[in-house]
């Protein structure tokens, strides 16, 4: 009797016991914190594979974060660039962006855990704004770490925090960013371990993190696929997203790393590009793309966006570039700030700023698109932004 | 280079507690002199942190005593190259304290090769634990630099005796849950944890993580084989205290444990 065929391993499939995707992942933390990670593992493969928690989880998706987000064809845009544009709209989802899909994933399941309290980490403050959200909704606390120059280009979601009842504590070391706030958010679970879930904010960090971030951001992938067939009678050709950590990407790349025709593109600033300039290293649990100096000290990033001014990136991005089933390339800040109008004045959205790298990518590359359908994930809106792009736009805008 | 595990289980054997501070490498221009006058102070082996950008498991102290090294163009190497031979002229062992992304970067073997060159008998990578430690401390243990572990409260009773059977040189047993720095008093964990470990292992078991004085140290030393101290000694270097003057903390603490 032949052997049946063994179907390959689905592109974004589960990562090794070990947490790897590839050579990339894993666990690298400090012993007090293991047992902690390997608690989150089980309690998350049990809820994952709980009927309860998913509909639990798809109950709040739809009757508090308005899931499914709508896809939004643009046609003006889409006539300047000679393709098809199509926007999935995370913007449009309760607190702006795609972040709430996984703050409710797992502060639902921090409270299954017998968690009370919640401890984030936020650059552009979307995040810890979600987690303020969550928190508030499911009666726990909430703490968020914020590096100070965030918390000044972001005032306006500090005080959102604030007002969800959470508290907003600076990070005062290194670069005063993300990476800086993770940081600090990491010491902080160490001290406080027993009744503390770290709602880490990205695809990022040890294992399990990742991997469950990314299945809670599925959602995303899974309704533009269907969404986008229902629309065009097609799958899109490119489909674009911004990477930071690399949460919204691995969202959406996840409806469509099956179909081989359908190319990713995941959109980096430049100067926080960890696929595009980094090699391989270990920061903040993981083992991923790196931006550091020759003797392993992470640089510091500099983007205008301070949800994308991290140094790292997700593993499981960096096992994608690997394999090559998705492409990673960068966008200036110049670039992303005439994306952010060109969106703004064509179509009436306002991006947030890092989504609008994702639209800088597809303007400068348009030629190579010409006539294609292209989906970006419009993955927040911008008012959080609005003030930080006046004050670079002064005296330029007529 | 001085056997780290050896050297610790004689001092053991005699009746002797272990002392174990911490210098920040590159932190000035004296920081070398430090490393001989904690040998002067009676230390039984010395811990030298090569400074990282992102030290997840370090307090205020140690990240400001980072900053300043690396401000001062300190880099592993530089670090490596000022200890070369001087564990072999003050007799006592030294061991490195980093982040395993230096590690990595520089690359295990190299890493391991590069200490053994300089005399330095071990490594403590705080972010690296025992189930990611295989290709490093296989590494480590083909060059002779003994890869210390960490075990912390956190830990589960079936994984003590893993961490102790993987772990060189000593234990380390961090005594509360927390990161380095200060602390008023000694945690209600610390000697808990070191009788959790005595009771699974025969290596050195000794204490760190916020044993901040003389008196703590005693306290800690009354289940553990010894103690590691680092940011009570770094805060007053980085407060302006001469090397004559950290060193004499040192020995006040040496005085507490020898009873
Ligand atoms: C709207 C928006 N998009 C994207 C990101 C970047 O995160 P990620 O790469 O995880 O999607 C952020 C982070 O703050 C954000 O607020």
């Amino acid at each position: 009797m032949a052997l049946a065929p063994s179907s390959p391993a689905p592109v974004m499939g589960n990562p090794s016991d070990d947490g790897r995707f590839g050579r990339f992942g894993g666990r690298f933390v400090p012993e007090t914190l293991v047992p902690a990670c390997q608690e989150l593992e089980a309690a998350f493969r049990d809820a994952w594979g709980d009927p309860t928690f998913r509909a639990e989880f798809d109950h709040l998706l739809r009757t508090y974060a308005n899931r499914p987000s709508l896809l939004s064809e643009c046609t003006r845009l889409s006539e300047q660039l000679g393709l098809r544009l199509i926007l999935k709209r995370e913007d449009l989802n309760h607190t702006g962006s795609h972040k709430i899909n996984n703050v409710l994933g797992q502060a639902l399941l921090a409270k299954r855990m017998g968690k009370t309290k919640l401890i984030a980490e936020t650059g552009a403050g979307q995040h810890g704004v979600a987690s303020a959200t969550a928190a508030a909704l499911l009666g726990l606390e909430c703490v968020v770490y914020m590096g100070e120059v965030d918390m000044v280009r972001q005032s306006l979601n500090v005080f959102r925090m604030k007002l969800l009842g959470a508290e907003v504590r600076p990070a005062m070391s290194g670069s005063r960013t993300l990476k800086d706030a993770v940081n600090e958010a990491m010491r902080a679970w160490v001290s406080d371990i027993a009744d503390t879930h770290y709602l880490l904010g990205s695809v990022m960090g040890p294992h399990p993190y990742p991997w469950m971030v990314r299945e809670f951001h599925r959602v995303i992938g899974d309704e533009a696929r269907e969404q986008c067939r229902e629309l065009t009678g097609a799958d899109p050709d490119v489909v674009v997203a911004c990477v930071g950590g690399g949460s919204n990407a691995a969202g959406i790349f996840s409806g469509f790393a099956e179909l081989p025709s359908v190319r990713l593109v995941g959109v980096e600033p430049a100067g926080g590009a960890a696929v595009g300039r980094g090699v391989p290293g270990v920061v903040h649990g993981m083992l991923s793309y790196l931006m550091q100096d020759e003797f392993g000290q992470v640089q510091e990033a500099e983007s205008v966006s301070a949800g994308l001014d991290y140094p790292g990136v997700g593993p499981e991005h960096s096992h994608l570039a690997d394999i090559g089933r998705a492409e990673y390339h960068p966008v200036n800040d110049d670039e992303v700030i005439e994306a952010f109008q060109l969106m703004a004045r064509t179509e009436g959205i306002i991006p947030a700023l890092e989504c609008a790298h994702a639209l800088a990518w597809i303007s400068r590359e348009r030629a190579s698109m010409k006539g294609q359908t292209v989906l970006m994930n419009l993955s927040g809106r911008g008012d959080k932004d609005v003030a930080q792009v006046q004050s670079i736009l002064d005296g330029r805008l007529t | 280079m001085i056997d780290l595990e050896a050297h610790l289980r004689r001092r053991r054997a005699e009746g002797r507690k272990l002392f174990v501070p911490y210098v920040s490498g590159g932190l000035d221009g004296e920081w070398v002199d430090l490393v001989r006058a904690f040998a002067d102070a009676g230390a039984d082996a010395i811990e030298v942190g090569i400074p990282f950008s992102d030290p997840v498991m370090d307090g205020p102290t140690i990240q400001e005593a980072s900053v300043r090294s690396l401000e001062r163009g300190t880099t592993p190497h530089t670090v490596v190259a000022e200890l070369r031979g001087v564990s072999d002229e003050i007799g006592v062992p030294l061991i490195v304290m980093t982040y395993y992304n230096i590690v990595f970067r520089a690359g295990h073997r190299r890493f391991a090769q590069e200490l053994a060159e300089a005399s330095i008998s071990g490594a403590i990578l705080p972010d690296l634990p025992l189930e990611e430690v295989g290709p490093w401390a296989e590494a480590a243990d083909e060059a002779g630099v003994a890869t210390v572990l960490l075990a912390a409260p956190t830990a589960p009773d079936e994984r003590l005796p893993r961490i102790c059977e993987r772990s060189r040189g000593f234990v380390y047993a961090v005594s509360l849950l927390g990161v380095t720095g200060e602390r008023q008093s000694l945690a209600t964990t610390a000697v808990g944890m070191a009788e959790r470990l005595k009771a699974v292992t025969d290596r050195p078991v000794i204490i760190g993580i916020g044993i901040s004085n003389a008196e703590q140290a005693r306290e800690a030393c009354s289940v553990a084989d010894g103690i590691v101290m680092a940011s009570a000694l770094m805060r007053l270097r980085l407060d302006g205290a001469s090397v004559q003057e950290v060193a004499a903390a040192a020995r006040k603490v040496r005085e507490a444990i020898d009873g």
